[in-house]
């Protein structure tokens, strides 16, 4: 098995997301991650799904997301070539003696100090996967009081985009 | 992507369709604009059922002089009916239902059409837009229901959307793949004013089938099929979607390959044909079971290697390279991977086809399949289709429906229900054209059979429609005969009856010991389940005076004497529907059989009867 980003444009219309989900689990496979959002054009949306699949059943997958009519588009964005970014908040318990401990390594990972209070930090960080589960390693002798990860959003390097087409066929239509 | 509503399709017979009105914009409710908007796709017959959410579109139906609405007796005798119309016209099939158990009635025959490919487009009514999600009356989410079994489905709550949705819903349903789509209407919508402008610009970005197969492929496809000694071509439903017959028999003469075609595909190539091989399959033919064990190349056509046809799928044609032709990119290589994968509409593909193995022979390659066809001939001399005799006087299951084909003939259609009497139909009637097979092949939805003849009499009225059905099958829907009776559908209807649940009672003989588990029909708990019933039986119920109860003409019949007389009897009969009542020896079972999760090299002729392969091909 091996991580693969999806990117999909989708029509930005009710119900896209829950058919898309109902999809992957219909034909018996997991998500691992899942952001959804908008894009340059009003009437896309785009989502980008992380699955953990062999390369015969992500075949399968991609077609059979291709048949929904609400899905304009599926590019598989390859881990080198793209930039794949989480975005994490954290609440890590903090008292006088350690909150200088822990701004030090929210430096050390140039992550953000949000809001402090007496006896906690909350942290926002953003980054690839390795980055962020290296810091929250680092935080955890501390207490991590409570987390709250985003799904993997992701674009390719360089000039080229996948919207480009689509969305001007898109204009033509509309 | 721009698509012009109106647009002729394939499958579509423009004739038969009036022309959709120049530019019309009108006020008028939602509900008019529903029905304008049907009658401006074609759309000239509705089956379906009114019901509170349902009820301001069928105000305007009632004055609609394009578009015929047949009150059925149970929404899901609607959506049957909608497809035995698809697949007899090749038409859109069109059923309507209210909200809640009148649209999850409809959920079943959606299914099945999606599981068959058959475009229909189902209409459901639903609570007003302010009262969704509120548990209100009669209230179910049938557009989440429905995800996983339409090929798109729609929720309306802006009245101004509904021209639009219909003809995105009809263009839906029957391109590529052709497949049901559901339209939700929220009551408010329909009561409420709009403005129903026509043609209408239909949105839909994200959906572009692929018809035009890639020349390259093609190339290479046709080399291998010249290139391959012993190829078989596995045609499958789509042939006929396609309405590509007519190519496929030039291909099939032109390269004289030996052809099979699944239980979707009869008619898609004559019976009668030599190249013909019969079916493949759990219950196909020896010589076409074989065939593909034994090929080196399965030349591949809208068929999607479904594990009916597969049997164990990796002991499955294991020498064979594969082509796949297919209208859907995602069944090539879902189950079997291909060599060459063609992504195409089958009727272009196979004309692209023909033009590139006629440039192969050109240059001097002509495929050689006289061994090959040594082989099969031998197979079919050895294996033909067969039964054994009923117990005298009794009457056996195949050489009624056998009967029933000879003498009804290959012009008129069949529709079969689901189990021993849908296996027998399609063994032994000989099926010559397409169109003339209806059946419930991916989904096996028990009682298909008289709703899907009502609904292809209804679309082809002129034509002889059969429906054989199993009495189990019919105990499900058959009152679906009242509608036929009071609506001048006149069906004929052959009961096949033996008292049982017939295939399962054939799996609990082979595989569970001859314990008849809930598998008698005609008897209650006490039964042992062995004993036949007695002459005369319990009757419960009496299916002559069930059929004459409803409006048909109620026969029976139970000598083998009397066989022809009544079938011709039943032929007579035009003004009403008929129902025979065959009774049946409750023994016979259906071979060859591969059995369920074995290899197609298990096959057996007959209980305990493995053919001889010829093994030394390998």
């Amino acid at each position: 098995m091996s991580k693969h980003t999806l990117s999909v444009l989708v029509e930005n219309k009710p119900g896209v997301l829950a058919r898309i989900a109902a999809l992957f689990s219909r034909r018996g496979f997991n998500i691992d991650s899942l952001a959804v959002g908008p894009t340059e054009h009003p009437d896309v949306s785009r989502m980008t799904i992380v699955v953990n699949v062999e390369d015969l059943p992500l075949e399968q997958v991609t077609k059979q997301l291709n048949k929904l009519v609400n899905v304009i588009k599926i590019v598989e964005l390859d881990q080198a070539a793209a930039i794949q970014r989480e975005l994490v908040l954290v609440k890590v318990r903090a008292d006088n003696e350690t909150r200088s401990q822990i701004v030090e390594i929210v430096q050390l990972f140039r992550a953000k100090t949000v809001d402090v209070s007496p006896d906690a930090v909350t942290i926002e960080a953003t980054g690839s996967s390795d980055k962020l589960e290296a810091m929250l390693r680092m935080l955890e002798p501390y207490g991590i009081k409570e987390l709250v990860q985003s799904g993997l959003v992701a674009i390719g390097r360089g000039a080229r985009s996948i919207t480009d087409r689509s969305l001007r066929a898109l204009d033509r239509s509309a | 992507m721009t698509e012009h509503a109106a647009s002729p399709r394939r499958g579509d017979t423009p004739a038969a369709h009036a022309p959709a009105p120049q530019h019309v914009v009108e006020t008028m409710t939602g509900a008019q604009s529903l029905i304008r908007s049907l009658e401006a796709v074609g759309a000239d017959t509705v089956f379906g059922i009114p019901g509170g959410a349902i009820l301001p579109a069928y105000d305007p139906l009632m004055d609609s002089v394009k578009v015929r609405h047949i009150l059925v007796r149970h929404e899901q005798g609607a959506g049957h009916a909608a497809t035995g119309y698809a697949q007899a016209t090749g038409r859109v099939g069109v059923c309507m239902a209210t909200s809640g158990p009148g649209a999850t009635n409809l959920v079943t025959p959606i299914a099945d059409a999606y599981m068959d490919s058959v475009p229909i487009v189902a209409i459901t009514g639903q609570v007003a837009s302010k009262a969704i999600g509120t548990d209100a009356f009669q209230e179910a989410d049938i557009c989440g229901i429905t995800m996983p079994i339409t090929k798109h489905n729609y929720l309306v709550t802006d009245p101004a959307e509904i021209p639009r949705v219909i003809a995105e819903a009809f263009h839906i349903a029957a391109t590529g793949r052709p497949g049901p789509v559901l339209v939700d209407i929220a009551k408010d919508a329909l009561q409420a004013t709009t403005t129903f402008r026509w043609p209408v610009e239909t949105s839909l970005p994200g959906y572009r089938p692929v018809t035009k197969p890639h020349a390259k492929q093609i190339r290479e496809a046709a080399k291998m099929l010249v290139g391959a000694k012993r190829p078989v071509l596995y045609v499958g439903g789509g042939v006929i979607k396609a309405q590509a017959t007519a190519e496929l028999r030039i291909l099939a003469e032109l390269t004289g390959a030996p052809v099979v075609t699944t239980l979707m595909a009869l008619g898609a190539f004559p019976d009668s044909h030599p190249q013909h091989l019969g079916m493949p399959g759990m219950h196909g033919t020896v010589p076409a079971v074989t065939a593909l064990q034994k090929a080196d190349l399965l030349f591949t056509i809208g068929a999607r290697f479904d594990d009916r046809v597969t049997g164990k799928l990796d002991s499955f044609a294991p020498y064979a390279k594969v082509v796949h032709a297919d209208i859907d990119p995602a069944e090539i290589g879902k189950n079997r991977p291909a060599d060459v994968p063609i992504v195409g509409d089958a009727r272009e593909v196979l004309a692209d086809l023909i033009v590139a193995v006629q440039a192969e022979f050109d240059a001097g390659h002509k495929g050689d399949y006289a061994e090959w066809w040594e082989k099969l001939d031998e197979w079919k001399k050895t294996y033909p289709l067969g039964y054994e005799p009923a117990p005298a006087g009794q009457l056996s299951p195949q050489q009624v429906i056998e009967r029933i084909g000879r003498l009804v003939g290959p012009e008129a259609i069949y529709a079969a229900g689901v189990g021993q009497h849908q296996m027998w139909s399609s063994q032994f009637i000989r099926f010559e054209k397409p169109g003339t097979w209806l059946n419930s092949g991916g989904a096996g939805t028990m009682g298909y059979a008289v709703p899907a003849a009502m609904g292809a009499k209804a679309g082809r009225p002129d034509s002889e429609v059969w429906a054989i059905d199993g009495d189990g099958c019919f105990q499900m829907t058959n009152q679906e005969l009242v509608t036929c009776a009071l609506n001048g559908i006149p069906i004929k209807v052959a009961v096949i009856n033996n008292g049982s649940l017939g295939m399962v009672r054939q799996w609990q003989t082979l595989f569970y010991n001859q314990r008849y588990s809930n598998t008698v029909l005609h008897a209650g708990p006490g039964h042992d389940g062995v004993e036949p019933p007695a002459q005369g039986g319990t009757r419960i119920p009496d299916f002559v005076l069930l059929s004459e109860a409803m409006g048909c003409v109620g026969l029976r019949c139970e000598r083998p004497e009397d066989l022809d007389t009544v079938i011709k009897q039943a032929m007579e009969i035009n003004d009403r529907p008929v129902v025979i009542d065959f009774i049946v020896h409750q023994d016979a079972m259906v071979w060859p059989m591969v059995a369920a999760g074995t290899s197609n090299d298990e096959i057996q002729f007959a209980k305990g009867v493995r053919p001889d392969f010829g093994d030394d091909l390998d």
